[in-house]
């Protein structure tokens, strides 16, 4: 019998290594599979490289990561917020790498890389600074700029209801980057709310097909900060 | 400034008379989250928030507020009849594959030519941040620049090259500004299509020093549903 459950979200965790990159879902607090990240932070992995939309908010989840200091490069689209204070002290303090990837570039480096894609040429950044030293190429006479894909060792995403095979289905507007990290990554964690009994989620309403989850873990409460 | 030129409310209600039944509009942080507050409640015009949703209603308040619900500001908001959710590789497709009909954008500065600076100060210290500025900038349709036409230095932010680097290269085709509204058109160049105020052409091509095209006889040329200046 296939069962991706796992027992607890430290179990979830508990392989994962030194210098591993990990993509994390959420965009701000929707979405960030706060307890996952909790377990990492006392798993102590150390010189990690984290792909997310921001940087931390507030004092929570990601944010905490940093602060923890195991985080050496972060790879987001906007570190920069009212309440990125801890990240803003390390990347001023010097503790900290920053990639900073347009938006829509990131998810589509991201895409790319579960999809088997070698790169891409974008529109997105062409003739700014965020394509300074990458290849460019003007394409029926409009500037693009090429991207590579962004693989990782491991993401943690947050989903709404998953059954044991490992398929997702996610609520509102908390779904933003789950669907494509679960792709990208060699072993995708998803934290949800409830695993139901298998055959339960209605085929035509999976958004993320058990293929690209390795581990689901349920989480008892939302967490909701 | 002069009394007469708009307020930032004005400006507001100024853009939002210029989209049109059945749009579908990304509004940027900030000053163009308020064009929201001013389309007519008889228009359809389908929000798009580049976090994962279209059909974006009002910001939520008390007991539908929603942690799982935010926008692109991480505001809680509610979602209208007809609205879905997708994930980011969908929304940013949507944007960069030109389906957007117009995206409404601040601008720390904007150029003749239609280049857009609007993510980084480039000061030395501070941190880069740029979100779905340049997915916006290359993406929609139509790029609206909401912005206030001079620094608090009183220096003009419509300028002949950029000082600050760039979010988009010739994207913004209309600028809307307290004492202006201004096209930008590829063949035609830059051109001024509406006064408020006390301002004139004259004034503006000595703050500009730009050789702004007059077609302030024109009407709006936004569409045929747009209503002009909101009452």
């Amino acid at each position: 019998m296939v069962s991706k459950v796992v027992d607890g979200v430290d179990a979830a965790v508990a392989d994962i290594p030194n210098g591993a990159t990990i993509m994390i879902g959420g965009f701000g607090h929707a979405g960030q599979p706060i307890e996952l990240i909790d377990a990492l932070i006392r798993r102590g992995a150390g010189g990690l490289t984290i792909v997310n939309n921001n940087a931390g908010n507030g004092e929570v989840g990601l944010a905490m990561l940093i602060k923890s200091g195991f985080v050496r490069k972060m790879i987001c689209s906007f570190p920069r917020q009212i309440d990125s204070q801890i990240f803003d002290e390390a990347y001023r303090a010097g503790r900290i790498e920053l990639e900073v990837v347009p938006q829509g570039n990131l998810a589509e480096r991201i895409r790319a890389a579960g999809a088997g894609i070698g790169g891409f040429f974008t529109p997105t950044g062409y003739g700014t600074l965020l394509a300074e030293g990458k290849e460019s190429r003007i394409i029926d006479g409009r500037g693009y700029v090429f991207e590579s894909p962004l693989h990782a060792d491991f993401a943690l995403i947050k989903a709404h209801t998953a059954d044991r095979w490992g398929n997702l289905v996610y609520r509102k507007t908390a779904r933003n980057f789950g669907p494509i990290m679960a792709t990208a990554a060699a072993v995708s964690i998803a934290q949800v709310s409830e695993i139901v009994p298998l055959g339960e989620l209605d085929p035509e309403s999976i958004i993320t097909p058990g293929i690209f989850v390795n581990r689901v873990v349920e989480t008892s409460t939302e967490a909701h900060s | 400034m002069s009394p007469a030129s708009l307020t930032r409310t004005e400006m507001a209600q100024r853009v939002a008379a210029d989209i049109p039944e059945g749009a579908y509009v990304n509004l940027g942080i900030g000053l163009p989250t308020r064009v929201a507050n001013f389309l007519p409640s008889e228009r359809e015009v389908i929000l798009h928030t580049e976090n994962g949703m279209l059909g974006m209603g009002p910001e939520a308040q008390g007991d539908d507020i929603d942690p799982d619900l935010t926008n692109a500001g991480k505001i809680p908001v509610t979602a209208l009849p007809g609205a879905s959710y997708f994930h980011h590789a969908d929304s940013f497709g949507m944007m960069r594959g030109g389906h957007l009909d117009i995206a409404v954008l601040g601008a720390f500065q904007v150029a003749a030519n239609g280049d857009l600076a609007n993510w980084h100060t480039g000061e030395p210290g501070s941190i880069p941040a740029v979100g779905g500025a340049m997915d916006l900038a290359v993406g929609a349709k139509r790029v609206f620049v909401m912005m206030e036409l001079t620094t608090k230095t009183g220096e003009s932010k419509l300028v002949k090259f950029l000082s600050y680097p760039v979010t988009g290269l010739g994207c913004v085709t209309r600028i809307y500004t307290e004492v202006a509204i201004f096209d930008i058109d590829t063949e035609t160049g830059l051109s001024v299509i509406e006064l408020f105020g006390d301002a004139t052409l004259a004034s503006l091509r000595e703050l500009t020093g730009l050789p702004l095209l007059d077609a302030t006889v024109s009407p709006p040329a936004a569409s045929s549903t747009a209503t002009g200046l909101a009452e």
